[in-house]
């Protein structure tokens, strides 16, 4: 039985802050395959294309038959925990100061044994579902969990360190104005966040929703507002050290190419709103959310970013919009590099056309507010890196997977 | 049709080096395997331009390797081979070196080991060990070899009923037969009560179930029996070898060794049975797989490991004199070198020249190596035969 | 006789002239004009560092700025509306400089605004102030003073959802500035120059579609009118001189006779 989490005190202003500090996160570039995987919240091994042997640790030749040919593959996730041992000691300062840690070998129905950190309520002798998760080095790690849900898992202490859970976290949303805003505010409350911070810029100007959105509990209204430097920087000098998630709701949509649009006053929003944005939320929150990476039960754990699956392939239709989500795609790698010594996460959330006014000439299927906010709070409490939400976001990325050139031919509509 | 093995006619062993280990060494591998070279060369009373023939095992001597140490070590061999197989080395290397020696592409071969261990190579050398142990092991509590062992011992215990009480046996025994050894890393007695209550490392692996780490070389010469005589070198004689690598790769957790592939051969090249041998020298990197080999070499059947253990005593003067020099587990592991240290007192017991208690009326021996857990078990196994001149 | 402005200099310095700031400071949170999103926008006022004797620039300080030509305090030139488009002169880097120094009137408001908002300015009104402060002369300003400035953002620009609710002229009383007072400009402490429903009127946003139809001009964001005289005051508006410049901000000064 796991015990439950109890709401952090407060933290004691004299003691010294734990850093953070990451395991061993070197992979070969084939085990990056399950790094691919876990980063999507899916389990794939190597499967064996000409003999089907199912295969771990990863390789470059098959064990049963020389092939080369070998791709990850979602394969099943059950198994039996066969033995299991706890580390009391390590020579890895990560794990020295997290020990005793359980570990285990599993014997996949699906053939090979795998290594695997082991959920506290998992027991020899018993079968068990593997899982693969992003540990805070970035790199995917086996992780099994008991065969059925548990009371509390989710607070187990070894998965916690691999998950974002915003249970007893302290997330900002960036913006409140916007009706993703508000429903992530919501959704946030109702994971048990311990304060929703929710950003408004601009507070003398009005917005619907206002009333709602105060209402929900532990959502306190901050001033924020991405495009000013100044106010953004006031912010994480106020509440920086206490945010540990950030959620990144400011949006700016318009319709629009990039030959046919009239000018760049729309273009120079887009990219101030979002791009800039994302830069000085990045530049101000980062340095202390990556010093704040293992500060105990609510560290430091996610930035969350909202990408249009256009950020992948352009739209069109939405050409600037798209090159500005793009921008946003690439500046949130460079993220994930420079927060991955904090252990702290880079979510990306990819979403199709949203049931917003901006999107309002847009054919569905899309995706409502409440259902984004819903993958968003999952993602963080799966510990994944990659969300895909909605059918449209899903049929990208599918397409771009088999052939990106008939996507850039298609989206031209 | 199987070809029949050729014997090892006239294949001796001599010159047995052990540079005394130290805990920490500030000196690189390469120091060590030059002061092993060197005593070699003292003790066989040759130059180093008489070894034709070299084998070279090491962890820590990297980037290079054996060809790499000729230049340092201004030898000009006409035959090399670097056997980088950890705990099997030494047997690996006194099979490659006879057959050479056989054929006559050599006429002495230098078979030199050792590691330094500087305050952080262990941790170093845990992380970057195999590719497998960097991708499946190591990112999994770090505990090194120490957490995959652990398993490996649960599920044994599991299996066959052994219990901790067996493993401490075994421990006891070794530490009594290191107490003679001067350079031995552990200089106490041990007693069942400090086994027992030590602190735990890996579950069901405590303290006294694991090696110390530590700088050492260990080395032999291999020629033949003439060129022994001409030198004036006590020697002994290679009966018999085997070697297997990755056997069993089916079994859940390993719970044997390649040895259970090869023992029926072992044992008729050897022409002997296994109550024939005087002293047993395995490779005791954890108890379990002191066990292990028991039943793999054929000591008794699978299984019956702990009855085998709490039936005998495993003392120098005992009814199973194992691991004469104290083994791993008390004297220390100098890396590679731990795949000599058996091999080196096998053959100073049964040339009468043991460094610390000798085993009375040793005529043979049964040295045992096992190496390389490069994901969740030990991949290479071998074992000789040797026997007094 | 030509004026001496050595002595005028010297009244300034004596506090014989006094000076009074009628500008806004130029801040990011200041509210600017509103419109609906899908239009193009005014950009906001927004600062970023360049250096602060870092190593960006170890011995200086300063920043980059960025704004929109009618952001903050500011000045709309004839060209800024479709009814100015084809007059001569009518950008603010081709205007006779002599116009941006000007006297001006002050027209005081400000009790009618507190009690409503939406209080429009009417001929009546005027026609009762110039009962008591005498005609407007022709070439001044005209300076609404509704004490807005010392409001709340909010109350400020008092965003419902039918639009703004801020105080501001009627189209009659601003045809009749231009055309039966020959006025100079039109300046407010309001967001902008026009009554904040003033998208209802006929024409819509009069005191921009007349003002800058005749080639007036407009001041707004403006502050410290009530430290004014009704008359008497002289006014130093100049923009920046941006090529074809609509408006820009600037520092709005008032010249005042007497020791206050």
């Amino acid at each position: 039985m796991t015990t439950p989490l109890t709401r952090p005190k407060r933290k004691n202003p004299l003691k010294r802050t734990r850093l953070p500090l990451n395991p061993q996160g070197v992979r070969s570039r084939t085990a990056h395959g399950l790094t691919a995987a876990a980063a999507e919240g899916r389990f794939a091994l190597q499967v064996c294309e000409d003999c089907k042997t199912v295969i771990y640790p990863p390789r470059d030749c098959c064990p049963n038959c020389l092939s080369a040919r070998l791709p990850f593959r979602d394969v099943p996730r059950g198994g039996m925990l066969v033995a299991e041992t706890t580390v009391r000691t390590s020579t890895d300062p990560y794990f020295r100061e997290r020990t005793p840690w359980r570990v285990g070998s599993v014997k996949l129905d699906a053939g090979p044994v795998i290594v695997a950190h082991l959920h506290g309520d998992t027991v020899e002798g018993a079968r068990v579902r593997l899982e693969f998760k992003l540990d805070k080095s970035g790199a995917a790690v086996a992780l099994a969990l008991p065969e059925q849900d548990t009371p509390h898992m989710a607070d187990d202490p070894h998965l916690r360190e691999m998950t974002c859970d915003p249970k007893f976290r302290r997330v900002l949303i960036t913006d409140g104005r916007t009706e993703v805003g508000q429903a992530m505010a919501k959704a946030f409350s109702d994971a048990g966040a311990n304060i929703v911070f929710v950003g408004i810029a601009d507070q003398w100007k009005p917005f619907p929703g206002m009333d709602k959105l105060r209402q929900i509990e532990r959502v306190e209204i901050v001033p924020l507002d991405v495009t000013d430097t100044e106010s953004v920087t006031e912010q994480a000098e106020q509440n920086g050290s206490r945010i540990d998630i950030i959620v990144n709701t400011a949006e700016h949509v318009r319709a629009g190419g990039i030959v046919d649009r009239h000018g760049l006053t729309v273009a120079r929003e887009e990219i101030d709103v979002r791009y800039l944005g994302l830069m000085r939320l990045a530049q101000a929150f980062g340095p202390v959310m990556r010093f704040r990476g293992a500060d105990g039960v609510n560290s430091a754990a996610a930035f969350v970013n909202l990408l249009s699956v256009h950020a992948l392939m352009n739209w069109p239709t939405y050409g600037a919009y798209s090159a500005a989500e793009a921008a946003c795609l690439s500046a949130a790698q460079c993220m994930r590099a420079e927060l991955r010594p904090g252990g702290v996460k880079v979510l990306n959330v990819f979403f199709g056309p949203l049931e917003t006014e901006w999107f309002q000439t847009v054919p569905p299927p899309k995706v409502t507010p409440a259902a984004l906010a819903k993958a968003v709070v999952r993602g963080l409490q799966q510990g994944i890196e990659d969300v895909f939400v909605g059918d449209i976001a899903e049929d990208i990325r599918a397409r771009l997977a088999v052939n990106p050139k008939a996507l850039e031919r298609e989206m031209a509509g | 049709m199987t070809h029949r093995r050729a014997a090892y006619d006239n294949i001796v062993i001599c010159a047995p080096v052990t540079i005394p280990y130290r805990r920490y060494s500030t000196h690189s591998a390469h120091w060590w395997l030059g002061r092993s070279l060197h005593e070699l060369t003292r003790a066989a009373g040759i130059t180093p331009k008489d070894i034709d023939g070299l084998t070279v095992s090491s962890f820590t001597v990297g980037p290079d390797t054996a060809i790499g140490l000729t230049q340092h070590f201004g030898l000009s061999p006409r035959w090399l081979d670097h056997i980088p197989f950890g705990g099997a080395s030494g047997v690996v290397a006194l099979r490659r070196a006879a057959r050479a020696v056989q054929a006559g592409d050599a006429d002495i071969v230098a078979c030199i080991s050792g590691d330094t261990n500087h305050v952080d190579s262990f941790r170093k050398t845990l992380s970057t060990f195999s590719r497998f142990a960097q991708d499946a092991v190591y990112p999994y509590g770090s505990g090194g070899a120490n957490s995959s062992f652990a398993l490996i011992t649960k599920h044994y215990m599991n299996l066959y009923g052994a219990k901790r009480e067996d493993f401490g046996k075994l421990c006891i025994a070794q530490r009594d037969n290191a107490l003679s050894i001067p350079f031995a890393m552990m200089k106490k007695k041990l007693t069942l009560d400090e086994y027992m209550s030590a602190r735990p490392i890996a579950d069901p692996v405590h303290l006294f179930d694991c090696v110390m780490p530590c700088a050492g070389a260990e080395a032999v010469l291999v020629c033949r029996e003439d060129t022994a005589k001409s030198l004036g070198l006590p020697m002994v004689r290679m009966l018999a070898t085997i070697e297997r690598h990755n056997a069993f790769g089916g079994d859940v957790i390993q719970h044997r060794g390649g040895w259970e592939v090869d023992i029926g051969e072992l044992w008729a090249m050897a022409g002997m049975r296994p109550s024939d041998v005087s002293l047993v020298e395995t490779y005791d990197d954890y108890p379990v797989i002191v066990m292990m080999q028991f039943e793999d070499l054929g000591f008794c059947k699978k299984g019956e490991g702990p009855d085998f253990v709490r039936g005998h005593t495993f003392t120098n003067d005992g009814t199973f004199p194992h691991n004469t020099s104290g083994g791993q587990l008390s004297t220390g592991q100098a890396g590679a070198a731990g795949g000599f240290l058996g091999l080196t007192d096998a053959v100073r017991q049964l040339t009468d020249r043991p460094i610390g208690t000798a085993v009375a009326d040793a005529q043979s021996a049964v040295i045992s190596g096992f190496g390389m857990i490069n994901y969740d078990r030990g991949l290479s196994s071998a074992a000789a035969v040797l026997a007094r001149v | 006789m030509p004026t001496d402005v050595l002595a005028f200099a010297r009244d300034i310095a004596a506090g014989a002239v006094r000076v009074i700031d009628l500008t806004q400071t130029l801040s990011q949170d200041f509210p600017i004009i509103t419109l609906p999103p899908e239009l193009g926008q005014c950009a906001p006022f927004r600062i970023e560092e360049v250096s602060r004797y870092d190593e960006r620039g170890p011995a200086w300080y300063w920043n980059n700025i960025s704004l929109g030509e009618h952001t903050g305090t500011h000045f709309d030139a004839p060209i800024h509306w479709i009814s100015g488009k084809d007059l001569p002169n009518n950008a603010v880097d081709t205007i006779d400089v002599r116009k941006f120094i000007a006297p001006a009137v002050v027209i005081d408001c400000s009790k009618e605004c507190a009690a409503d908002p939406d209080f429009a300015l009417t001929i009546p009104f005027v026609e009762a102030w110039e009962a008591k402060h005498g005609k407007i002369p022709p070439g001044h300003w005209v300076l609404l003073r509704t004490d807005w400035s010392k409001q709340s953002f909010t109350d400020y620009a008092n965003l419902r959802d039918d639009g703004a609710h801020t105080p501001g002229p009627e189209p009659k009383v601003v045809k009749w500035f231009v055309e039966e007072r020959d006025v100079h400009g039109f300046g407010t402490e309001t967001i902008g120059t026009d009554f904040g429903q003033g998208h209802h009127f006929n024409p819509p946003f009069p005191a921009h579609f007349y003002m800058h139809g005749k080639g007036r001009f407009g001041l707004q964001c403006l502050t410290n009118l009530d430290l004014l005289p009704p008359k008497g005051a002289v006014i130093v508006a100049a923009p920046l001189k941006i090529k074809q410049g609509s408006g820009s901000p600037l520092r709005v000064l008032a010249l005042v006779s007497g020791e206050k």
